[in-house]
C-alpha cells in the first residue's frame, strides 16, 4: 500500500548559482556578502543603439568549464542558454548525489525567453527556438527519461517552478525534482525593456527615493528538491513549506495599486504555524522600478509585515528574469543559515509610502524562516515560505 | 474527484461548446474568424483589439466557455487559470523581432513587447473575469495530455482552488491555431472525469 504523502516535507538537497559574481552558491554568496555588484555599463553591444547597464555572464568561460567537467562530451549542439543551465544543474545534482537518469526524477525549467536571441539569425519558427526543445536538450543531456516541464510565468517563473515541483513531489509523481531557472540577455529583451522605459541608466536602487528602473541580468540557478518524512528532516535542512500564486486581475503590464495579488499570495503562505516574529526577512522582487517597489510596500503593509526586515537583491546581479526566483531563494537560504539579512545594495533613503524595515548594509538575524516574493507581467505574483528544519518542531 | 463541467474548442475550422458546433456567420468579411467570433459572441470588450493573436484566441475561447455562468464578473479567489502550449508566444516574438532587426528601421514598442510573454493570456482572462486566484502558463513538448492532467490535478492541492479554467491554447500562425479549454471542478457532477484519457480524446475530437 502506498504511504500517505501529505505530511511529508519538501527539502532542498542540493543547489547551485551560476552568476557573474561567482561559480557556485558559496562564491556568489561571498561576493554579495563583500558588497560586490556585477552591474556594469555596455555600449554598442548587440547593435543596441542606447547604452545599458546589465550583469552579464562570461559564456566562453562557461563553455570551458563544461569541457573540463565533461571531457568526453561535445557541447557544440547546445546554445549558451542550454549550456549554463546544464552546468548549474550538474553542480547541484552532484551536491545532491542524485542520479538524474532515474525515472523518479523530473526536471522543471523556469525561463521567460530561452533561446529567443536565435531570432536575430533567422526570424522563422524552428524547433530549437521553443522552450520545450531547450528543456528536452537539458534533461536529455542528463539522460533523464521523463518529459520536462517548462514554467513560463514572466518574472515569477522561478517561484512558480518551485511550486510546481513541490506539488509533483507531494502527489508522489516523482521522488526528486530538479528546478532550473535560467535566462540569457539579448537585443530582443534589452530593447523591449528599453521601450517600456523600465531600465535605469545607473545601477538600480531598490526602494530608494531616487530609483528610476531596473537592470537586467544573466544567471542560471538550480535547486534539487526531495520529499522527506518529518522525522527524517535535519535541523539545518531547508524546507519549502508553502507556495502561492495569485493574480492582480488589474493590468497586464502595470502592478496593482493595492498590491492585491502580492498581498493575497503573502496571506496564503503565512499561516498560524509561522508567526511573523519568526521571519528573518521578506526577500522582495525589488526591481527598483517606481511602481513595482511601491506595490510591494503596500502588499507587505497589508499583510502586517511592517515589523519584519525587508531586502532586495537586484543591486548585486540585476533582474535575472526566469532565474530570479531560484537564485534569490538559494541566496536567501544561504544568508539566513549564516544569520545574515543581506543588505539592499543601492538603497539609501526610503522612497515608498510605507515604512519598510530596509537597510543598505547587512544585518544579523537569529531567525531561520523567510518569505520570497516575486511579481511579473500578466499580473502574476508568487510567494514562497522557507523554513529551516529545526524551526518546524 | 475532478470533473470537466464544460469544454470549448476553437480552431480555424470554427468553434464548439461541449461538442456542439457554434454557428459563426463570418459577417465581418474584412476580418478574421476570431474577429467575427468576437463580434458575435462578445462585442463589448474593446481591449480585445489590442491583444495579440494568442490572447485573442484564449480570451474568445474563455468567453464562450463562461458565457452562461451565473454571477459572472463577481470577483472570485477560488478559480485558477492554467494554460499550456508548445510554441510559447512565438507569433508575437516574431512580430517584435521585425521591429528591432534593422538599424535603419528600429522601432521597438512596449505594446508589442508585452505580448512576448505567453502568460499574458492568463492575465487577460483574470482581468476580464476578476479572478484573483492562481494564473500559470506551461510550455510542453511532445504529447501533452498526461502532463496537463497531472499539473491541473496537483493545482487542487491549494485549498483555495475550487475550479480551474485550463487547457491548451496554441497560436503558431494564422492557419494553425487551436484552443481546447476546460472548466474543471472539484466534486463536480458532470460525469466526465478529468484524466489523461479524457483530455486526449477531447483534444483530438
Amino acid at each position: 500500500m502506498e504511504r500517505a504523502l501529505e505530511h511529508d516535507l519538501i527539502v532542498s538537497i542540493g543547489d547551485n548559482i551560476l552568476s557573474p559574481l561567482g561559480i557556485g552558491t558559496e562564491e556568489t554568496y561571498h561576493a554579495v556578502n563583500a558588497g560586490y555588484s556585477a552591474l556594469q555599463q555596455y555600449e554598442g553591444l548587440w547593435g543596441i543603439p542606447e547604452p545599458f547597464i546589465a550583469s552579464l555572464l562570461d559564456h566562453k568561460a562557461i563553455a570551458r568549464m563544461l569541457d573540463d567537467k565533461f571531457p568526453t562530451k561535445s557541447f557544440a549542439a547546445y546554445t549558451s542558454f542550454e549550456r549554463m543551465a546544464i552546468l548549474s544543474a550538474a553542480y547541484a545534482l552532484e551536491q545532491a548525489a542524485v542520479d538524474p537518469a532515474s525515472k523518479r526524477v523530473v526536471f522543471f525549467l523556469s525561463t521567460t525567453k530561452g533561446n529567443v536571441g536565435l531570432l536575430d539569425k533567422e526570424n522563422s519558427y524552428r524547433e530549437e527556438i521553443s522552450l520545450g526543445y531547450s528543456a528536452r536538450q537539458i534533461c536529455g543531456f542528463f539522460r533523464n527519461p521523463n518529459a520536462p516541464v517548462v514554467v513560463t510565468n514572466a518574472c515569477t517563473s522561478g517561484s512558480c517552478a518551485q511550486i510546481a515541483a513541490m506539488r509533483a513531489l507531494q502527489s508522489g509523481r516523482c521522488d526528486t525534482a530538479v528546478v532550473i531557472g535560467a535566462d540569457v540577455q539579448s537585443k530582443f529583451i534589452v530593447s523591449g525593456f528599453q521601450s517600456f522605459k523600465a531600465l535605469s541608466s545607473d545601477p538600480c536602487r531598490p526602494f530608494d527615493k531616487s530609483r528610476s528602473g531596473l537592470n537586467l541580468g544573466e544567471a542560471a540557478a538550480t535547486i534539487v528538491y526531495s520529499r522527506r518524512r518529518p522525522k527524517d528532516v535535519h535541523a539545518d535542512d531547508w524546507v519549502l513549506c508553502r507556495g502561492a500564486i495569485r493574480n492582480d486581475a488589474n493590468h497586464i503590464s502595470g502592478p496593482s495599486r493595492t498590491g492585491e495579488g502580492s498581498y493575497l499570495a503573502l496571506q496564503a503562505v503565512l499561516q498560524d504555524d509561522c508567526p511573523i516574529d519568526r521571519l528573518a526577512f521578506v526577500n522582495t522582487h525589488g526591481t527598483a522600478t517606481p511602481y513595482n517597489d511601491e506595490m510591494e510596500a503596500i502588499a507587505i503593509d497589508r499583510a502586517g509585515l511592517l515589523s519584519v526586515p525587508v531586502n532586495g537583491l537586484k543591486g548585486y546581479f540585476g533582474h535575472t528574469m526566469g532565474a530570479a526566483g531560484v537564485l534569490e531563494s538559494i541566496l536567501s537560504m544561504q544568508a539566513a543559515a549564516n544569520h545574515t539579512i543581506p543588505g539592499t545594495r543601492g538603497y539609501s533613503e526610503c522612497g515608498v509610502s510605507r515604512p519598510l524595515q530596509l537597510s543598505a548594509s547587512h544585518r544579523v538575524t537569529g531567525q531561520r524562516s523567510f518569505v520570497k516574493l516575486l511579481s511579473g507581467f500578466g499580473g502574476c505574483n508568487a510567494a514562497l515560505l522557507f523554513r529551516q528544519g529545526d524551526e518546524l518542531c | 474527484m475532478l470533473t470537466i463541467a464544460k469544454r470549448v474548442r476553437l480552431t480555424p475550422a470554427g468553434a464548439s461548446l461541449n461538442g456542439v458546433r457554434i454557428r459563426t456567420g463570418q459577417t465581418d468579411t474584412n476580418g478574421s474568424l476570431l474577429t467575427s467570433i468576437y463580434r458575435e459572441q462578445v462585442g463589448d470588450y474593446p481591449k480585445f483589439f489590442k491583444m495579440d493573436p494568442l490572447c485573442k484566441l484564449g480570451f474568445l475561447a474563455s468567453e464562450i466557455l463562461l458565457r452562461d455562468e451565473p454571477e459572472r464578473f463577481v470577483p472570485r479567489h477560488d478559480r485558477a487559470v492554467v494554460l499550456f502550449n508548445r510554441s510559447g508566444s512565438f507569433a508575437s516574438d516574431s512580430l517584435y523581432q521585425h521591429t528591432i532587426a534593422d538599424a535603419a528601421n528600429y522601432y521597438p514598442s512596449p505594446a508589442v513587447f508585452v505580448y512576448t510573454l505567453p502568460n499574458i493570456v492568463t492575465g487577460e482572462i483574470a482581468i476580464r473575469n476578476k479572478y484573483y486566484g492562481e494564473t500559470s502558463f506551461y510550455v510542453l513538448d511532445g504529447a501533452p495530455a498526461g502532463r496537463i492532467a497531472a499539473i491541473v490535478s496537483d493545482l487542487f492541492s491549494d485549498p483555495e482552488v475550487r475550479s480551474a479554467l485550463c487547457g491548451w491554447v496554441e497560436y503558431p500562425d494564422d492557419a494553425h491555431f487551436d484552443a481546447a479549454l476546460f472548466l474543471v471542478e472539484r466534486d463536480g457532477n458532470s460525469g466526465m472525469v478529468w484524466n489523461e484519457e479524457t483530455i486526449t480524446l477531447l483534444m483530438n475530437e
